[in-house]
């Protein structure tokens, strides 16, 4: 397209239309590249409730399934909820991708990156995750079918919590004079509990790992 | 990839055969989407199932055809497929970007279910880069259509009367050799992967594009779905058929919230 000052440059298609992939055909190095690429972001998710002896196959029996997406939610789980006394750490998901890689230890810092996976001593069916290292696109199915694949999802009830700027919600007022921070929230059919706060509105939608 | 949705009628609901499938290219201006979009509402079709797949980037809101409080907290994600047995019209809507390298395999995936499913014939609404016109397609109809071999046989003919314009192909190394033509459609997203790839498979598969530029691309949409009913007779054209079709609700501040009033 044309800009205002007459110079012709490629507009960024909104529709994520990338032209140039359709054109290239892949060298038998390009494919090496891709694999090599595609091996060093896939995802790890190691349990520490998985002694030598259980089953690779061996599923974790879950009731209740916490999720905190981001520094916000995990932050909250951590000043609210966590603590030595009541949860332990059984699990951990080690990522890497161009935004983040996640720290091995699990004495972590608020501000690192790290996706940790607690279980309430008083009820073990009871887990928590905090994740607050960005899960890239192309690792968020990933992480589902690693992570949902150890548990038994009979009753299975998954609460996930995270943020969005509140520039990003649509709605007819502008947004600089809603009351902020405010909770939506979306849930399936089978929640058949009392939610806490308003469902969220058309238009607004909610992507990347919480969508997942 | 195919999940069908639990109802009474089981698997009456995922039947598909001698159904037309109409699907989106998700391309520029996202028009293909808008045009299914309006088919969506306008016939207040059932959601019989969705795509399980890991091509697409996720997204999940509440439905975004809601006419009321009752109907409008059914989720709804990123590919999904709705029906209207009446006029044998199942749809897929795609709402997000393809991951980059995931195209191809969603495309293969999406053939053999349109394979296995039955399907008469897939209609794909698209849109290509208006700029990218030359001088002959400037001037006249900004639409075009395609027809893979097996279902020119078909309807061949109806193009001819309908008075449509087919997409020119162009030369595959302009300025130098102007003999050997190609078919390029830039912007179409997996349009042309999808198409050629039915040429080759012997489905039967119709293209309809529209030329247009990233903006307001509701009339686009508009336009698109006019044409493809010109051929389908979804709804019976009328001197103002644009007024017929169904905006739905998620159509919404399309381009963002409200301005603050302190801006003015």
């Amino acid at each position: 397209m044309a800009t205002f000052f007459g110079e012709v440059v490629v507009a960024p298609s909104r529709a994520g239309v990338d032209d140039e992939e359709e054109a290239r055909d892949e060298t038998p190095e390009d494919r090496e590249i891709r694999r090599e690429l595609e091996k060093k972001r896939e995802i790890d998710v190691l349990w520490t409730w998985k002694s030598a002896e259980s089953a690779a196959d061996e599923q974790l029996v879950c009731s209740k399934l916490i999720v905190a997406i981001g520094h916000n939610a995990a932050a909250f789980l951590s000043s609210f909820i966590l603590d030595s006394v009541c949860w332990e750490v059984v699990g951990v998901v080690k990522l890497w991708n161009e935004w983040c890689r996640t720290t091995s230890t699990t004495n972590i810092l608020l501000t690192d990156s790290f996706c940790l996976f607690y279980r309430l001593i008083a009820d073990p069916t009871v887990l928590l995750c905090q994740c607050s290292c960005y899960v890239a696109e192309d690792q968020q199915f990933q992480w589902l079918e690693k992570v949902f694949g150890c548990m038994r999802r009979e009753g299975l009830q998954v609460t996930i919590l995270s943020t969005c700027p509140v520039a990003d919600y649509k709605t007819q007022e502008s947004t600089l004079t809603l009351p902020s921070p405010f909770l939506k929230a979306l849930k399936t059919k089978e929640f058949k509990e009392h939610v806490c706060c308003p469902l969220l509105e058309q238009p607004n939608i909610v992507r990347d790992l919480p969508a997942a | 990839m195919f999940v069908p949705c639990e109802r009474g009628g089981g698997s009456a609901s995922s039947d598909f055969k001698g159904f037309t499938l109409l699907m989106p290219a998700v391309s520029v201006g996202n028009v293909g989407q808008l045009a299914i979009d309006l088919v969506i509402s306008t016939f207040n079709m059932t959601k019989v199932g969705y795509f399980y797949t890991d091509c697409l980037v996720p997204m999940v809101g509440n439905n975004p055809y809601a006419t009321a409080e009752e109907n409008s907290t059914e989720l709804s994600i990123n590919a999904e497929v709705y029906s209207l047995p009446s006029k044998k019209l199942v749809v897929l809507q795609i709402r997000s970007p393809f991951i980059k390298n995931k195209y191809r395999p969603f495309c293969q995936t999406l053939l053999s279910w349109v394979e296995s499913s039955k399907c008469a014939r897939v209609v794909l609404l698209s849109s290509s880069h208006a700029y990218q016109r030359n001088d002959e397609q400037l001037l006249g109809t900004p639409l075009r259509y395609l027809l893979t071999p097996d279902l020119e046989k078909a309807v061949g003919g109806l193009m001819q009367e309908l008075n449509w314009k087919e997409m020119e192909k162009v030369a595959a190394y302009p300025g130098i050799n102007d003999t050997e033509k190609v078919l390029h459609i830039p912007g179409g997203g997996i349009t042309k992967l999808l198409f050629t790839e039915s040429c080759s498979k012997g489905i039967q598969m119709a293209v309809l594009l529209k030329f247009c530029s990233e903006g307001d691309n509701i009339p686009d949409a508009f336009a698109l779905v006019n044409y493809l009913n010109e051929w389908l007779q979804l709804i019976k054209c009328e001197v103002n058929t644009s007024s017929q079709w169904k905006i739905p609700s998620s159509w919404r501040l399309l381009f963002g919230s409200g301005l603050p009033p302190a801006l003015f």
